[in-house]
């Protein structure tokens, strides 16, 4: 055993490259569910976004339009979801299934020309002498751009829930929307419009894999992200500064456990792999057990469906 | 069944006439499950082109359907028995996880053939197939012993089964005998295919300081964390990787299932097949070494090419003693080799690993 091979700023600074994907994609989700719809099609759009943006920055050479057009395509491939949900009124949980297995498909029919191809370099930011501080230097600003939009969006996302008068309409349509109904707000346009929100921070989360995390594309590459990204959300009880504790905890132990691994440390990795998803099942537990608390967290018609006749 | 039994009537009919006229009517069907998408650039993709080999080799007279991603476990089940179903003759399934599900639903098919990749449980009608990685293991590790500066080799190992442990030491071994300093780090990944996490596996090995990573995982994910890292050397697995070529990936193991592919499809239609037992290296072409590209000096490809030559026609066999158990008990003495009963169930780390085989 030898700890002293783990660098813990390195770990610290590829930990939040780890957790970039999953932090996006969770964000968006937040501010879906925030708005009484459950998207479980995360997966689908991640796995779309990867491709698009992967597409787009090799066709471009330009990595910054491909992450552009990776939020256009995931947002494109939610408007179906929202279209299907609010204006069909289809049952979310299988629309959602579906939309997975949807952009699975069809990111793989997209990328059948790009296997084996190296996107253009994403750089890391230049902050200059900053980047040089010790340890703050390496964890802080060393990272590309995305790292710190992510960063950003945790700020905005949680700012504009709680501070603003959207924010404000969101919740409100989350809690009752009979009720943001009654007052005039447009249900399902609010929806549809969160949803593609939604859409595009997960295209974004995808294409983070495709064209820094991984370099490269793969068929079905995001590998089951989408799908922790959905628990973090409920680990963190829709809230966005939970949202991004969650979603570095799971990078973090993903990266630890392969870095204690490597360094030849005895624990069981079985236990480290699963932590994540056993605190996951442990809130749901918590929240579940205490009905006044998961009443105050989770958005009271999350899942329901709404038509102005009822 | 009745479809069933003409089909085993034409097919048989087939076999008598041996004049190769195209009997265009009553195809045989040869069905693929694979692990991964064709698309992973490695293993499954392998597989695919062997698939694709059948379909020319045989034109008009065979069909093939596939499926892809299929996990390993009560899923295979499902997927294997729709595919008897559809009137499947021959089914290949492609990975170590479907040794249960084949069996299971080759006892409920008797008339289907069925072959199982990597695997050792054999049924009257399920034959195994596999191929001596651990021979280009060898060749692996000589080359990355000599091109290691650090003496750490990142090892990103899948799950812990005899045919990853396998490679694991004779990579080691052979390593070891070019450079007595070597160590070896090894990550489980748990999984044969997860890019981004093959990705992280790559970094923290790199991280501690590997400059050569190995994978037995299936993605080219590695690959493209070493070129980032710059400096580090990979080799492909599975399949050739050459798009990362010549640097990181300094050479390859290849599997070539193509032959072997077109040869039971072939048994199926001539009414020969039985259940067998294969397990081809080197020497019969089912593993291959890709081409060792400039990056490495031309005394270590020379003694690379020297020792594949060794072993391909059999005056050299890669667990060649003496060797010694992790645990320093004796397991083969000066001259002995393993034989292949020890060799298929293998499951301890040769002396000098570092680390526990996780149980």
């Amino acid at each position: 055993m030898d700890l002293s091979a783990i660098n813990p700023l390195v770990l610290i600074a590829s930990l939040m490259v780890a957790s970039t994907p999953i932090l996006l994609a969770a964000l968006g989700e937040l501010v879906v569910e925030k708005a009484g719809v459950l998207n479980l099609g995360v997966e689908g759009m991640m796995i779309t976004g990867a491709i698009c943006g992967f597409a787009i920055a090799v066709e471009t050479d330009n990595p910054a339009l491909g992450f552009v057009a990776a939020m256009a395509g995931g947002a494109i491939l939610s408007l179906i979801f929202g279209v299907m949900t609010q204006v069909l009124l289809s049952n979310q949980v299988a629309s959602g299934l579906a939309l997975t297995l949807f952009g699975l498909g069809l990111s793989a029919l997209m990328g059948q020309g790009y296997v084996g191809i190296k996107p253009p370099a994403t750089h890391d930011l230049n902050f200059g002498p900053l980047a040089d501080i010790p340890v703050l230097g390496p964890v802080l600003f060393s990272h590309d751009a995305v790292v710190y939009i992510s960063l950003a969006l945790v700020v905005a996302v949680w700012a504009v829930l709680k501070f603003t008068r959207l924010g404000l309409i969101l919740r409100a349509v989350g809690e009752n929307h009979d009720a943001a109904h009654a007052l005039g707000y447009k249900v399902v346009r609010i929806r549809i419009l969160a949803i593609m929100f939604g859409g595009a921070c997960a295209g974004l989360g995808g294409a983070y894999i495709s064209l820094i995390r991984v370099p490269q594309w793969t068929e079905g590459m995001t590998a089951g992200a989408g799908w922790i990204a959905l628990a973090i959300v409920v680990f963190a009880s829709w809230k966005p500064v939970r949202v991004l504790i969650g979603a570095y905890l799971f990078g973090g132990i993903t990266v630890l456990q392969l870095n204690l691994q490597a360094a030849g440390v005895a624990i069981p990795v079985e236990y480290l792999s699963m932590s994540p998803y056993l605190i996951t099942i442990l809130v749901l537990v918590i929240m579940s057990a205490d009905r006044s608390r998961a009443a105050l967290n989770a958005p009271a018609s999350l899942g329901r469906v709404f038509h102005a006749s009822s | 069944m009745k479809r069933r039994t003409l089909l085993a009537a034409s097919v048989a009919a087939l076999g008598l006439a041996s004049a190769g006229a195209a009997f265009a009517a009553d195809k045989t069907k040869v069905g693929f499950v694979f692990v991964g998408p064709i698309g992973d650039g490695g293993w499954t993709y392998e597989h695919n082109e062997g698939r694709l080999a059948v379909e020319e080799h045989f034109g008009d007279a065979v069909e093939t359907i596939y499926q892809e991603s299929v996990p390993e476990g009560a899923d295979a089940e499902r997927v294997l028995t729709q595919m008897a179903l559809s009137g499947a003759d021959l089914i290949f399934t492609t990975s170590f996880g479907y040794m249960d599900p084949t069996l299971n639903v080759a006892a409920k098919f008797p008339d289907v053939k069925f072959e199982h990749a990597t695997g050792y449980k054999r049924a009257d009608n399920v034959s195994t197939y596999s191929a001596r990685f651990y021979e280009g293991r060898a060749v692996q590790g000589t080359i990355a012993g000599h091109m290691t500066k650090s003496n750490v080799v990142g090892y990103i190992a899948s799950f812990p089964i005899p045919e990853v442990i396998r490679g694991i030491n004779s990579a080691y071994i052979h390593a070891k005998k070019v450079n007595p300093d070597v160590e070896f780090k090894v990550i489980w990944a748990y999984t044969w295919f997860d890019p981004a996490k093959e990705a992280d596996a790559a970094n923290a090995l790199i991280e501690q300081g590997a400059d050569v990573i190995l994978q037995h995982t299936d993605s080219t994910a590695p690959q493209a964390a070493a070129e980032k890292a710059g400096n580090v050397i990979t080799f492909g697995q599975a399949s050739d990787m050459g798009e990362y070529a010549p640097m990181p990936r300094v050479s390859s193991i290849i599997d070539n299932w193509a032959p072997y592919y077109i040869a039971r499809t072939q048994a199926v239609i001539d009414g020969s097949w039985t259940s067998v037992d294969t397990w081809d290296g080197i020497g019969a072409g089912m593993v291959g070494i890709g081409e060792i590209s400039s990056a490495v000096p031309e005394d270590v490809k020379a003694e690379a090419l020297a020792l594949k030559d060794a072993i391909a026609n059999g005056s050299y066999h890669p667990f060649t003693g003496p060797l010694k158990k992790q645990d320093g008990s004796d397991w083969l003495a000066e001259g002995e080799t393993a034989d292949d009963g020890t060799l298929a169930g293998m499951n301890f780390y040769v002396e000098g690993i570092t680390g526990d085989i996780p149980q």
